[in-house]
């Protein structure tokens, strides 16, 4: 026991208070006032000269989500959050939207230096980076740069803030916007329709495969503030995109609200692959403060042939409610989600995936690989459903759950409903601990009990890191031992 | 050089090893032979630092220092090394990950720079091909759906890399066929050394028709009851423990 | 949080509040009982009766399937029960090689004269549910109250409220009883009306019991059904309980509850075959509160044309070292509808807790559906829990393979859907049950390739 015990004592130790990203930028920033009104709504479509249109669907949202009532059915458990006291847009004051780099805020570029996040096309072009990476950097609610514009426009990919692309591809922002996650889909997510503020949007034209990886790097820096950001990824017929999502925020003693949309859409043979590294700000040991992220993704397998994956790795938030979803609705089409989610502290995790089988020979696979630390409490949630028409529809789920310290949770509510009787469906669940043969076997080659814990926990997960871009395998990795032990190096 | 003195240990309250004293030399092979039940597994764990085996009395010494306060990586580090009767599986952790962290972590640990990646590659290489160890089995998670004669096999390379100053081999001919059997003696008679000390716990005697002992201890009921050259394996192999275990009492 | 907004009551919920406005002054027992069903009762009131909205009954909505509260069956007058006595063993046929003691439930209430009570041997008490309620002994009030568990489920907390019939049984300490113990339940309305009866059986420490439990129904009307069984198996006691409840009537709902609770050491062995018939709702509540128990819920549901069979199980693992095993398996043909719901939930502290849940589902038709909800909640860390579920088909190789070998193909598929639900009924351990059991569902087979 001891061995386990003493690995238990410096996960308890570590603290979340370790965040290393929780530090704040001295920017100055304009923001509307407290609070969520119809006049909010309106100030925030008027700052980003929004046509009618958008406004009106903005306010339609707004409306639909008075009547809503935040859902409960999630285990997680927080105080009421008072909707009135958030601030619905903050911008750095200085740069009113995206700008050349030479333009930006040399304090902001500084920040995402800080955060290993590269803006610098010249520094990047002159490292010895092999892979390049084209980012979106958004700061609190509005997008500060997106780099590699003009070589991604050669291949014909557009790769813009949101905000952007409403005045530049109208007619494709205004087809796409709300149709994966429609206006009325939850509280959060109608939310977000109505004061959403910006975020990055993607179109691969027909056939091309895009030259780099995709990324927006989220910021969340002002206190009190909500983020709420929108991210459209169209991949037309046969295109293929990779997208990488990051996440952080300062440490604050007071809860911070997260309540994203990301919508993907695949035509026939496209592929879209969306990876995420969720490190917001997860609190401190005993709960104070931290990200509430309230995030709804999903992706419309709409074309026949298409493929979305997701993967995700999931460490910080003080908690987490996402459900990165697949509707398979072209026939042959798949759907993947590849998550990890560890949980130290206070935080709780509720999240996992919903694959929606509707058209013909679809298949889907699903692995979910939880790990529970200090007294934290981590449920993976999910749904496989096949409807009448779906016949042979496939799917393979594997959930395992790992528990450090035995004052932690871990859950598996899975939903398997098959409704064609040509479903195949396959679900297996384990929840174990590490093992203290294991411990004992690597510590008798020389590895201290936080490495042999952290040497373990990575083959565990491997599955999913495997799925993951080299560049963020790496941090992922990192990020895991870090997230458990602390101590480790 | 090992100087066990007046060793004694429990689990759960439960005494396994009562009074054991034994030295082993620089450069000696010494095989512990016993029943089933009179702690020789259990003498291996106690000297490794299992957690949950509780040395309720006497002095482990290795090299004049006393391990007993250290844990089992600390102990690793300081050139303690088990062959494990069952060796574990590490699911997604491949042999190559394993056998690295491991023996940088033991680097490090005395002060040594971390090998760098190609030196490090050589070495396993050198080796896996003197114990027949295919490349591909290198890249495959550690232990996971190896036989138990790979299970063995990558035992004594681990002892090969590591360079332990005392290994024990626990049982570590269980489980082989003749033809396994002979490739992991070869490869730990390769290992002999001045420098080197081995402890080497079998059931049977056939272990030491390959791996030839300096000394034999006869354990039972948790001592050592009597201790010969390597004739004494013969005559046990031909009389059984009937005349040894009654010592004890 | 959020509460959930009550929707107005429908009939069934109006006539419910109605008919215990009524009832409860007549319902046998006082004082404690009396609190107990009031609760229970208000229970419902704030609930409504369970839908769709709320989580443990997603897929299987009681509210929409009882449009009308049923009239609660009425104590059967001595002479329609003495008439019964010709005919009981025709519409319950003695299971072939085994003995049993007969313990008869006429409309949920327990008939003595048809019993076999005078020939139980020593160790075994029998007592109506009536009687027990109004001598009001706390132990036994206790003992139905089965407290902690399925406490939030409004189903089970309607039978609280109208538990009318029923028998109780205690076993004495180490006492092996040489034959199972039968409780016969037997349904004699020609007209529709709603049975809510209570039993429970007691094993005191060191005791082995079989308990079955046989249904028949008279005549095919719609009814409803809700009846709940207590089992409290004492320290290092053992009990095998094999269910195999009646096929309603269409339009019938039944909610069949089983409470159990394992003492240290306890062994609990419970077996369920669903034939269909209507909605029914099979609901199991199983709590470890001593170490080293060992508790398994096993069973098989064969599924066709409008059948709704939903099996939900709550296993609550409090103390340390229970081993815990759920397995069932899912025949569905025509437009029928399964549902599988397993939680296993193991507390903090309840460290070194076995438990392993399987659902295998084999769809035969189109209209047919499954919905699997394997749940683990975990506050251990100590534990080895796992689950599996699948949904599939007959495998086509393996039907191709023994017609090849001269089988028609419809045998060819009788045969495998035997082994497949075989796999479950292996796990009943007395083998004159076990081939009672294969017997039904061979006849379920040849009745579907007819």
């Amino acid at each position: 026991m001891a061995a386990v015990q003493e690995t238990v004592d410096r996960v308890k130790s570590v603290d979340v208070d370790a965040y290393k990203y929780g530090f704040v930028s001295d920017i100055e920033s304009e923001k509307a006032p407290k609070g969520l009104n119809e006049d909010i709504v309106r100030f925030i479509s008027a700052k980003k000269n929004e046509p009618v249109w958008l406004t009106e669907w903005r306010l339609e949202a707004y409306r639909l989500w008075l009547t809503m009532r935040e859902p409960d059915w999630a285990r997680v458990s927080y105080p009421r959050i008072n909707y009135q006291d958030l601030y619905y847009y903050s911008a750095p004051k200085n740069s009113p939207g995206p700008k050349n780099l030479d333009e930006v805020d040399p304090e902001l570029l500084r920040t995402y230096e800080k955060l290993g996040i590269p803006l610098r096309e010249q520094e990047i072009l002159a490292g010895v980076q092999e892979r390049r990476v084209a980012v979106d950097a958004v700061f609190d609610s509005v997008s500060v740069a997106t780099t590699f514009k003009a070589e991604l426009a050669k291949a014909g990919v557009i790769f813009c803030p949101i905000s952007e692309a409403v005045h530049s591809h109208p007619e494709l922002v205004k087809k796409y916007l709300g149709s994966v996650v429609p206006v009325s889909d939850n509280y959060y997510a109608t939310l977000n329709s109505a004061v959403f503020s910006d975020g990055s949007f993607v179109y691969i034209p027909p056939g091309v495969r895009c030259p780099m990886e995709l990324s927006t790097y989220f910021r969340i820096n002002e206190q009190n503030t909500g983020q709420f950001e929108r991210t459209l990824i169209i991949a037309d017929k046969g295109s293929y995109v990779s997208y990488l999502e990051g996440c952080t925020a300062p440490k604050r003693d007071e809860n911070q609200l997260h309540a994203a949309v990301v919508e993907l859409i695949a035509l026939d043979d496209a592929e879209i692959k969306y990876s995420t590294v969720q490190n917001w700000y997860p609190g401190d040991s005993e709960g104070k403060g931290g990200i509430y992220n309230f995030v709804t993704k999903r992706g419309d397998c709409f074309g026949a042939r298409s493929k979305i994956s997701w993967t995700q790795v999931e460490t910080g938030s003080a908690i987490t409610w996402k459900y990165p979803s697949c509707i398979l609705r072209g026939d042959n089409s798949r759907g993947e989600f590849y998550s990890i989610a560890i949980s130290n502290g206070r935080q709780q995790v509720d999240s996992g995936t919903k694959m929606i089988h509707l058209g013909k020979n679809t298949t889907s696979r699903i692995i979910s690989k939880g790990i529970s630390a200090g007294r934290s409490n981590n449920t993976y949630r999910g749904q496989v459903l096949a409807q009448k028409r779906a016949s042979n529809a496939r799917n393979f789920t594997n959930c395992d759950s790992l528990l450090i310290g035995e004052t932690c949770g871990a859950h598996t509510i899975p939903y398997i409903e098959a409704k064609n009787a040509s479903a195949v469906f396959e679900h297996e669940a384990t929840t174990s601990k590490i093992s203290e043969d294991q411990l004992f076997y690597c510590m008798q080659r020389g590895l201290s009990a936080e490495e042999a814990t952290a040497l373990i926990v990575n083959g565990f997960v491997r599955d999913v890191l495997q799925q993951l871009p080299m560049e963020f395998a790496v941090e992922a990795q990192k990020l895991i031992s870090i997230s458990l032990e602390g101590s480790v190096g | 050089m090992i100087e066990i003195r007046n060793l004694h240990a429990e689990i759960d309250g439960k005494k396994i090893i009562n009074g054991l004293s034994l030295i082993v030399k620089d450069g000696e092979v010494a095989a512990i032979m016993g029943p089933n039940g009179s702690g020789k597994s259990t003498l291996s764990y106690v000297i490794s630092g299992r957690v949950g085996y509780e040395v309720t009395g006497g002095e482990i010494l290795l090299n004049g220092e006393s391990i007993l306060e250290m844990n089992a990586a600390e102990r690793a580090s300081k050139g303690v090394f088990l062959a494990f009767q069952y060796p574990l599986e590490i699911p997604g952790v491949t042999t190559m990950t394993f056998l690295k962290a491991c023996l940088n972590a033991q680097r490090k640990s005395r002060g040594e720079a971390e090998l760098t990646t190609p030196d490090f590659i050589k070495r396993v290489k050198t080796g896996a091909d003197k114990l027949g160890v295919p490349q591909e089995m290198l890249r495959r998670a550690l232990n996971v759906g190896f036989s138990g004669g790979e299970k063995k096999r990558m035992e004594v390379l681990q002892m090969s890399l590591l360079e332990p100053t005392f290994a024990i081999l626990d049982e570590t001919d269980s489980g082989l066929d003749i033809d396994a059997l002979r490739i992991v003696s070869e490869g730990v008679n390769a290992l002999r050394d001045p420098k080197r000390s081995f402890l080497v716990i079998t059931h049977y005697q056939r272990l030491l028709d390959y791996i030839v002992p300096d000394t034999v201890h006869v354990m039972s009921k948790g001592q050592i009851v009597k201790t010969g050259g390597k004739d004494l394996a013969l005559e046990l192999e031909a009389n059984g423990y009937r005349d040894y275990v009654g010592e004890a009492a | 949080m959020t509460q959930a907004v009550k929707a107005l009551p429908t009939a069934a919920e109006a006539k419910l509040a109605a008919d215990f406005a009524d009832a409860r002054k007549v319902l046998p027992g006082s004082g404690a009982v009396h609190a107990l069903r009031t609760a229970a009762f208000d229970s419902f009131v704030v609930a409504g009766l369970p839908s769709r909205r709320v989580e443990a009954w997603h897929y299987t909505d009681l509210r929409g399937a009882l449009r009308e509260a049923l009239p609660m069956a009425a104590q059967p007058p001595a002479s329609a029960t003495s008439a019964l006595r010709v005919r009981l063993e025709k519409l319950v046929p003695r299971i072939a090689g085994l003995k049993t003691w007969r313990l008869v439930l006429v409309d949920g209430y327990f008939i003595a004269d048809l019993s076999d009570a005078a020939a139980l041997p020593k160790g075994v008490r029998v007592m109506s549910l009536a009687d027990a309620l109004v001598c009001g002994d706390a132990a036994a009030v206790e003992l139905l109250a089965a407290r902690g568990l399925g406490e939030s489920d409004v189903a089970l907390a309607l039978n609280t409220a109208f538990m009318q019939g029923g028998v109780l049984v205690d076993i004495a300490q180490n006492t092996t009883l040489e034959q199972p113990l039968e409780i016969v339940s037997l349904s004699s309305g020609a007209v529709g009306q709603a049975v809510y009866a209570r039993s429970a059986l007691r094993v005191s420490k060191g005791a082995q019991v079989t308990l079955i439990e046989s249904e028949a129904c008279e005549s095919m009307t719609a009814e409803h059904r809700n009846c709940a069984l207590v089992i409290a198996v004492g320290e290092g006691a053992s009990v095998e309980h094999v269910f195999v409840p009646a096929p309603l009537a269409s339009g019938s709902t039944y909610v069949a509850s089983l409470m159990t609770t394992l003492a240290a050491s306890a062994n609990f062995n419970s077996f369920t075959l669903a034939l269909g018939g209507g909605l029914l709702r099979r609901q199991a509540f199983m709590r470890f509160d001593g170490a080293q128990g060992r508790g398994q819920l096993a069973g098989a549901s064969l599924l066709k044309g409008k059948d709704h069979a939903d099996t939900t199980l709550i296993v609550q693992h409090v103390a340390p070292h229970c081993h815990s095993r759920e397995y069932f398996k899912t025949v569905l043909d025509g437009d029928a509808t399964g549902v599988y719901q397993g939680k296993v939930s193991v507390a903090p502290g309840a460290q070194k807790t076995d438990g392993a849940m399987k659902s295998h589902a084999i769809l035969l038709s189109d209209g047919a559906s499954m919905n699997n909800k394997p749940e683990l909640e975990i506050f251990a860390d100590d534990v080895v829990c796992g689950h599996g579920a699948t949904v599939a088909q007959l495998d086509d190789d393996q039907v191709f393979y023994a017609m090849a070998r001269g089988l028609p193909k419809e045998d060819a598929q009788a045969m495998l859907l035997e082994a497949f639900v075989d796999e479950a009924t292996d796990r009943v351990e007395n083998e004159a049950l076990r081939a009672h059991l294969t017997t039904l569902i061979g006849a379920w087979l040849s009745a579907r390739r007819s």
